[in-house]
């Protein structure tokens, strides 16, 4: 697999080109922001009827990088359904996939700001989480130390020789790791933005997804 | 059988000692026709021509409601036909309650002409749409009579006149017996005009009137050459400004609005003796507009800087020269343009072409030519596309419950639909109703439900709200306004592209408005401006539209070149053709020129296909496709009109290959799903069909980002879970005869028919120099781009003293 493998609180991880970190010394695979059945929820709420696809896009995706890793724990760090009514009414046919993903693995479901409640899926929920040195969350919170979490989506934008590039991207300074959006239908958040820029340290640094991802520092 | 005119109308024209064309005469004879096509030069009276009938009918007083509906491509238009309407009707002492109905018509005054509407309303397209969505459409237009479609020709081969023609279907049922006008200007091939016009299968009556005497047009002589590359036409302020000096109105257009904007700014500099010169596009705020009208039709202004805003038959009166800035791409707009100075009918226009660069000399010569020869570029066959549908079907749901059959039948008398299989309209339908996706998914949630009696209908009647903010078919990049900072709603100066506004940085400063600004910051998607003392915009300035040259105008240019010698042309440019044959070659029409060269410790390939720069876009994107498989590591590219520029790493040996035509269609195919062209297109389909509102009730965009994302992951999603849906064979149709323009690229390689001459040259060709200067350079997303990326990361991070 062509990841990028970096260290975190002396910890060696493994950036995903899909946007999942690996942690192989405890098995550990963790993925963000979900977003699962995003576009159900837009047309329930009166909004545009996307192609519905983007659950099972998602799932996929996720069912790929399970197969490479083979992770002991799964940890879908928050937001994994775009509310509580779309995990809730989750059609069979990912019910079913998502099931044979759980099956025989430690899996856990963080809480995030769209979907709060508990999920009637199995796995365990809370709304934090410590694994070792690293402790998971959905929307970090300062001063926190080794800490892993998501909500932002960031994304980094760069001008190489005149073209403009941009790309979903892990952040990460010495105390906080912040991962990108996993979802199939979800946007980012420029790490260049204050909400960003102002809560990573100087000197943080940034892994692009691609293949392989790249890492640079975190573009300002 | 000759129609009499009553009294008042005979009476005005008497004391003028006015007489009444014969084709105003001819339209009033034949003002029971279903549908009349008039064909009329600009300045002979067409608006009175198709008007007349109505003010006869009108005369009496006895007719209550809406009698006429008039529909311009223009908002600037329907104002200024209001003007000339209305005072004549005045002086004739008639009855009738002349209103306009735009965008920019406040919605208190379009509440009230809902209820009660004048006898005549003029309006745009979109507004049109609009009207018809309402639930009470029937009764607004029950006593229809007529609708006057003007300038129709400008409408004709686009989808704001597809949208047009569908509401006219709509307005049919509701109005039955109504009679359609189409006034256009002077056109190839009027049957085609008259066939989208008709109401089928009624037919569509063609009344040509006297073309009148020929333009008198020529190039502005400017002692200085013009500079190699770029559109604005700066180095000719001097030579401009002495002309206008010499007229009473002059119109100078642009070919874009940003060349307009420096250009005008330009001229001002210059403009010692401080002449009354104002500035007019489609970017500036209506107030800033109408000042600019109001001075004009007062004759306060002694000339207006402008772009196609200004384009379509308003009548200015006074305008005695006609001045182009730029090669017009097709000759028919050159013609049109003309037709703006001196609307006297009879009396030739006078014109002025200025070429904004080296190249455009050629262009302006060809064009020139073209009108001299009464060669006008012929339209193409029109089909009507189904996105546009697709709003259309919305529309009505707005309106009401509608049942399938009977709005198919009414589409079909639509004639760009009028070809319409059952099965695509369905398809269509299904895709308003619940998005036409392969996995059932909405069934609870679909916009249309089908009720017990069997009509369509919205499930929830609360949706027709967000169906009419959306409605149009105009997709331009996302606009955000303009404003003084100051106070809150400080004044309005226009709008710039989203994307413009994205790369601002506090204290850059632009042009808009003929005032250069400082980027102050934004507040809620208002660019916030301040006033500033520099005298040279940091930033060029935002982007507008780019026309691609006809074929005609190719032509002419390459049959140019076969010419020994150009005594036509000035000596400049003869010297740098006779240069260009003596290095290399003059491209040939059977022929394809392709030069190779190392320049800049690069290698670059030129292909002159002439095939116009949409084309010349996919052929870059093709040859590039082409040369990744061949491991050739190309970089990037940029076309032109006339040719496309790549480079790469490596040299090429023989271009032969690149060109085949073998598997062009299946390569094409394959490639242009995943490309951006095809994603661009995408997108602007989807917001026409309504798969994506680009307007949402109350405007809450959220301030963080992560809530929107790019409709390229939809494009992506469709393509490898839904490769069947009817958005992926709209989004293939359009790009294929839109930006990708697939089929002059087959016809210049069918014509070439691997006639390929291969020049090596130890340096750039004096034709390929200017292509260096070309903004609007597309990157390949290869091997080269990660290459490229690696190398930028290994640097960054050495200098941040890091260890990758």
């Amino acid at each position: 697999m062509t990841a990028h493998t970096f260290i975190f609180q002396g910890e060696t991880l493994l950036a995903l080109p899909s946007g999942g970190l690996f942690w192989p010394a405890q098995r550990v695979i963790c993925v963000s922001d979900l977003h699962l059945g995003k576009s159900d929820r837009m047309a329930r709420r009166g909004g545009p009827l996307l192609p519905p696809y983007e659950t099972i896009a998602t799932l996929d995706r996720l069912a790929q990088d399970i197969a490479a890793t083979d992770p002991a724990t799964v940890i879908c760090l928050g937001d994994s359904f775009d509310d509580v009514t779309a995990a809730e009414t989750l059609a069979d046919a990912p019910k079913d996939r998502l099931s044979t993903l759980m099956a025989g693995r430690r899996w856990v479901w963080i809480s995030g700001n769209h979907d709060p409640g508990p999920i009637n899926l199995g796995g365990t929920h809370l709304a934090d989480y410590r694994h070792g040195r690293l402790v998971f969350r959905h929307i970090a919170a300062p001063p926190a130390t080794g800490e892993v979490s998501g909500h932002y989506h960031p994304k980094a934008r760069l001008v190489l020789r005149g073209r403009r590039l941009s790309r979903p991207c892990f952040l990460f300074d010495r105390d906080r790791l912040i991962l990108p959006a996993y979802g199939a239908y979800t946007g980012g958040l420029f790490c260049d933005r204050p909400a960003l820029a102002e809560l990573m340290a100087s000197g943080a640094e940034a892994i692009l997804l691609g293949t392989p991802p790249i890492r640079l520092p975190m573009p300002r | 059988m000759t129609r009499a005119l009553p009294p008042q109308i005979t009476g005005w024209f008497d004391s003028r000692g006015w007489s009444i064309h014969p084709h105003q005469q001819a339209m009033l004879d034949r003002a029971d026709q279903p549908c009349q096509l008039l064909i009329a030069p600009t300045g002979g009276g067409k608006t009175m021509a198709g008007f007349l009938p109505t003010l006869a009918d009108l005369a009496d007083g006895s007719h209550q409601g809406l009698h006429t509906l008039y529909v311009s491509p223009l908002k600037a238009l329907a104002a200024d036909i209001k003007r000339n309407l209305t005072g004549p009707i005045t002086e004739m002492g008639l009855p009738i309650r002349v209103e306009d109905r735009t965008g920019d018509t406040s919605s208190h005054t379009k509440r009230r002409q809902r209820a009660d509407p004048p006898h005549i309303l003029l309006t745009t397209p979109e507004s049109l749409a609009l009207l018809v969505s309402y639930s009470d459409a029937d009764r607004i237009f029950a006593g229809l009579k007529r609708i006057i479609v003007d300038e129709i020709h400008a409408l004709a081969e686009s989808k704001r006149g597809d949208q047009l023609m569908l509401a006219l279907s709509r307005l049919s049922t509701l109005a039955p017996g109504l009679r359609r006008v189409g006034l256009s200007a002077t056109v190839e091939d009027p049957a085609a005009i008259a066939r989208i016009l008709a109401c089928h299968p009624d037919p569509c009556d063609i009344l040509q009137a006297d073309p009148g005497p020929d333009p008198d047009i020529a190039m502005l002589t400017i002692e200085a050459p013009p500079p190699w590359s770029g559109g604005g036409g700066k180095y000719a302020i001097s030579a401009v400004l002495a002309e206008i000096k010499k007229h009473r109105t002059t119109l100078i257009f642009h070919n874009t609005r940003a060349q307009a904007e420096l250009f005008f700014h330009h001229l001002w500099l210059a403009n010692d003796d401080q002449l009354p010169i104002g500035i007019h596009h489609g970017a500036l705020a209506r107030e800033q507009r109408e000042k600019v009208e109001q001075a004009m039709v007062e004759g306060r202004l002694r000339a207006i800087v402008c772009t196609g805003s200004l384009d379509l038959g308003i009548d200015w009166g006074d305008v005695d020269l006609v001045i182009q800035i730029g090669a017009p791409k097709n000759v028919k707009r050159l013609v049109q343009r003309i037709g703006r100075a001196n609307h006297r009918y009879n009396a030739p226009s006078k014109a002025l072409i200025v070429p904004a660069n080296r190249f455009e000399v050629i262009e302006c010569t060809a064009a020139l030519d073209a009108v001299r020869a009464h060669q006008l570029d012929g339209d193409t066959d029109h089909t009507g596309p189904l996105d546009v549908l697709c709003q259309h079907i919305l529309i009505r749901a707005c309106a009401g419950p509608f049942r399938a059959d009977e709005l198919f039948e009414e589409v079909r008398q639509t004639g760009a639909y009028a070809d319409l299989a059952r099965e695509t309209f369905d398809r269509c339908l299904e895709f308003a109703a619940t998005g036409g996706y392969a996995l059932r998914a909405y069934d609870q949630w679909q916009r249309l439900i089908q009720g017990p009696d069997g009509q369509w209908q919205l499930r929830d009647p609360r949706r027709a709200a967000r169906i009419r903010m959306n409605i149009g078919t105009i997709v331009d990049a996302d606009k955000m306004q303009v404003r003084y900072q100051k106070t809150r709603g400080g004044a309005p100066l226009g709008e710039v592209e989203e994307y413009f506004a994205a790369a601002l940085r506090k204290g850059d400063t632009f042009l808009i408005g003929g005032q250069i600004v400082r980027f102050e910051g934004l507040r809620e998607m208002v660019v916030e401006v301040s006033r500033t003392p520099t005298q040279k915009p940091k930033i060029a300035t935002f982007m507008g539209t780019k026309f691609a040259t006809s074929t005609q105008l190719s032509d002419r240019i390459l049959e140019m070149f076969r010419q020994s010698d150009w005594p036509g042309l000035p000596q400049h440019t003869r010297d740098w053709l006779a240069l260009q044959r003596k290095i290399s070659r003059l491209p040939e029409r059977d022929r394809l020129l392709v030069e190779t060269f190392p320049h800049d410790g690069r290698e670059h390939l030129v292909a002159y296909g002439f095939a116009g720069r949409n084309a010349q876009q996919t052929l870059g994107l093709l040859i590039t496709q082409r040369m990744e498989g061949m491991g050739l590591n190309p970089m990037g590219f940029v076309a032109t009109d006339y040719a496309t520029l790549i480079w790469g790493l490596d040299r090429l040996d023989d271009p032969r290959p690149l060109f085949s035509r073998d598997n062009l269609v299946e390569t094409m195919e394959a490639w242009l799903a995943d490309n951006a062209v095809m994603k661009r297109t995408f997108k602007g389909s989807a917001i026409i069909a309504g798969l994506i509102e680009r307007n949402q009730p109350g405007a809450a965009r959220k301030s963080g980002r992560q809530a929107t994302f790019s409709t390229d992951i939809l494009y992506d999603t469709l393509r490898k879970y839904d490769p069947g849906h009817i958005m992926l064979a709209i989004t293939r149709t359009e790009a294929m005869r839109g930006l990708v323009d697939f089929g002059r690229i087959e016809g210049m390689l069918a014509r070439i028919a691997g006639r390929i001459d291969h020049v090596r040259l130890p340096r750039v060709s004096p034709l390929a120099a200017p292509l260096f200067l070309e903004p609007g350079r597309i990157p390949i997303a290869g091997m080269a781009d990660q290459r490229l990326l690696e190398a930028e990361a290994a640097r960054l991070m050495t200098t941040a003293g890091l260890v990758p």
